[in-house]
């Protein structure tokens, strides 16, 4: 099993409805996320989802320094940001795919979908 | 064994074994990397030694083993691996995998793990000519014009990407298998095309690229003899590519199919790719489900090559598979063609009609202009013909195109 990130932009601004044109678009499209969930689940993909506030709450923080810095807002500069996440086990990227796929009707957005590091490839890090 | 021999044996090992010791080794190692590097490798052991010892009676064989050998050498040397890990791999069995079919031959599973979607369509014709077509990195950066480091980093790039993400060696699920498919018959198709009529570069046909992808055509007919579509795309394929010869003329310039000696058309090719497109027509007619546009296109070439000259083209027929092309997929260049059809079966004036409700979306398109170029120029209006000539030729990448439309420009009276 390959663990991957699946990832869902949204707009930096939401409205009452968070990224929704209305509120039953809103509900239904809770439901269909959450029917999508309980699936992962059932079939042992699931580890991990949740939904982020919207990005302006963000703080960036460099400790890199001798004193830290604190800025508000989101690291990069952009008009979508993350705004929620899937981490999912799957077989091969074939299989999460085709997860994402559903994924994306369900959340009613564009997910990307992307792998985590393997302690294979963590190793070969190491020792490059 | 003389110098020569010996040189044809390792050219058609090349040719012949390349793609099936590159698939056998990715499938029994995981890891297209190694297996790219090990047959590689090979290959220069067996310029070294074949012209010394002689070329082996089973160089499929020979070449698999001695590969196998060199990718176990590799993974020794490299320390990250885990001991487990490697003796496992090394104590995998030496024999051939037993295929039960076509659908388990390696070679499919490296055709569609070089085709992955997830790969960008760039990244698919590179990875697809090194692994299954055995070009050298330089002939593919040579080939699609850019430089050999940035088509280097092209292709490893998307080897890393496979094993990251764990693109799975193997063949789609059967709910899966015709959509991806359609994926790598379009990469073949790519590659033909930019032989057929380079869009740029100073060569005009690149038979390189012509007979590589003709051959991967082939390779995948004879993975998948039932399918229609990997059918009549090599029909497609050995119809358009019999008329090399007769295509640019000895100084350079692209001779339009009308104007083509039609005895310099290769026979032989011409009655394989009839002889495809028969077997997919009775197929059809015995109750395969009806052509895709492979097909379709295959069986227009078909009409065209069985025409002793244009003017005794069946172009009712023509343009009735293009009205099927068509509904299949209306796309704005599908129905450009049909429109060069429809002029030669119902006058220039028509055509010139349909074309023009095209502009908007075509009008960066250099065939769109030649074609409404031409038209014009039947009808008499000389200066509207001219400015759509001039449009055309600074479009145009291929420098046999552009001379031959600017000569037709040129001959057009003021």
């Amino acid at each position: 099993m390959a663990r991957y990130m699946l990832s869902v932009f949204g707009p930096a601004e939401r409205n009452e409805f968070g990224d929704y044109p209305s509120k039953e678009a809103m509900l239904e499209a809770f439901a269909d996320t959450g029917a999508f969930n309980e699936m992962l689940e059932s079939a042992g993909h699931f580890v991990f989802a949740d939904g982020l506030e919207p990005a302006t709450t963000a703080t960036t923080v460099d400790g890199q320094g001798e004193r830290p810095v604190f800025t508000d807002g989101p690291y990069l500069e952009a008009k979508e940001h993350l705004g929620g996440f899937w981490v999912i086990e799957a077989a091969d990227l074939d299989e999460v795919l085709a997860l994402a796929v559903q994924g994306s009707k369900a959340c009613r957005g564009k997910v990307e979908v992307r792998p985590f590091q393997s302690a294979e490839s963590f190793q070969a890090l190491l020792e490059s | 064994m003389s110098e020569s021999a010996v040189e044809a044996a390792i050219g058609r090992a090349h040719r012949e074994e390349w793609a099936r010791v590159v698939a056998g080794l990715a499938r029994r190692f995981g890891d297209l990397d190694l297996a790219e590097e090990a047959t590689a490798e090979a290959y220069v052991a067996a310029l070294e030694r074949w012209p010394r010892d002689g070329a082996p009676l089973n160089p499929g064989g020979w070449l698999t083993t001695t590969a196998t050998r060199k990718a176990i050498d590799r993974l020794r040397r490299e320390s990250h691996r885990d001991a487990k890990h490697q003796a496992a791999q090394m104590l995998a069995d030496d024999a051939p995998s037993d295929p039960t079919g076509p659908l388990e031959d390696d070679r499919l599973r490296l055709v569609f793990t070089c085709c992955h979607p997830a790969l960008a369509m760039e990244a698919r014709v590179a990875l697809t000519l090194r692994l299954l077509g055995g070009l050298t990195v330089a002939e593919i950066a040579r080939a699609f014009l850019v430089h050999e480091t940035t088509m280097a980093q092209r292709i490893t790039r998307a080897k890393a990407k496979i094993k990251a993400a764990h693109v799975s060696f193997r063949v789609p699920s059967a709910g899966d298998i015709r959509e991806r498919l359609a994926g790598v018959l379009a990469v073949v198709y790519l590659v033909f095309n930019e032989g057929y009529l380079a869009s740029a570069g100073d060569d005009s046909l690149r038979a390189d690229l012509t007979d590589e992808a003709i051959r991967l055509g082939r390779l995948l007919r004879m993975l998948l003899p039932y399918d229609g579509e990997v059918t009549g795309l090599l029909a497609l394929m050995l119809l358009a590519d019999a008329r090399r010869a007769a295509r640019v003329s000895h100084t350079g310039e692209l001779v339009v199919l009308d104007e083509q000696d039609r005895s310099a058309w290769n026979r032989t090719l011409i009655i394989e790719g009839h002889t495809l497109v028969r077997e997919r027509i009775a197929a059809v007619a015995a109750g395969e489900e009806p052509p895709g546009r492979y097909q379709l296109l295959a069986a227009i070439n078909a009409v065209h090559t069985a025409a002793p000259s244009a003017r005794d083209t069946d172009w009712p027929q023509i343009v009735a598979l293009y009205d099927r092309l068509v509904a299949l997929d209306p796309s704005p260049i599908v129905r450009l063609n049909r429109a060069i059809a429809v002029a030669e079966l119902d006058g220039p004036d028509l055509a010139l009609a349909e074309i023009d409700r095209l502009t908007e979306t075509l009008d960066g398109y250099h065939a769109f202009h030649a074609a409404r170029a031409d038209l014009l120029r039947r009808v008499g209006r000389g200066g509207e013909s001219r400015a759509a000539y001039d449009k055309a030729i600074r479009l145009a990448g291929n420098p046999a195109e552009r001379a031959h439309l600017t000569r037709r420009r040129d001959q057009l009276v003021r």
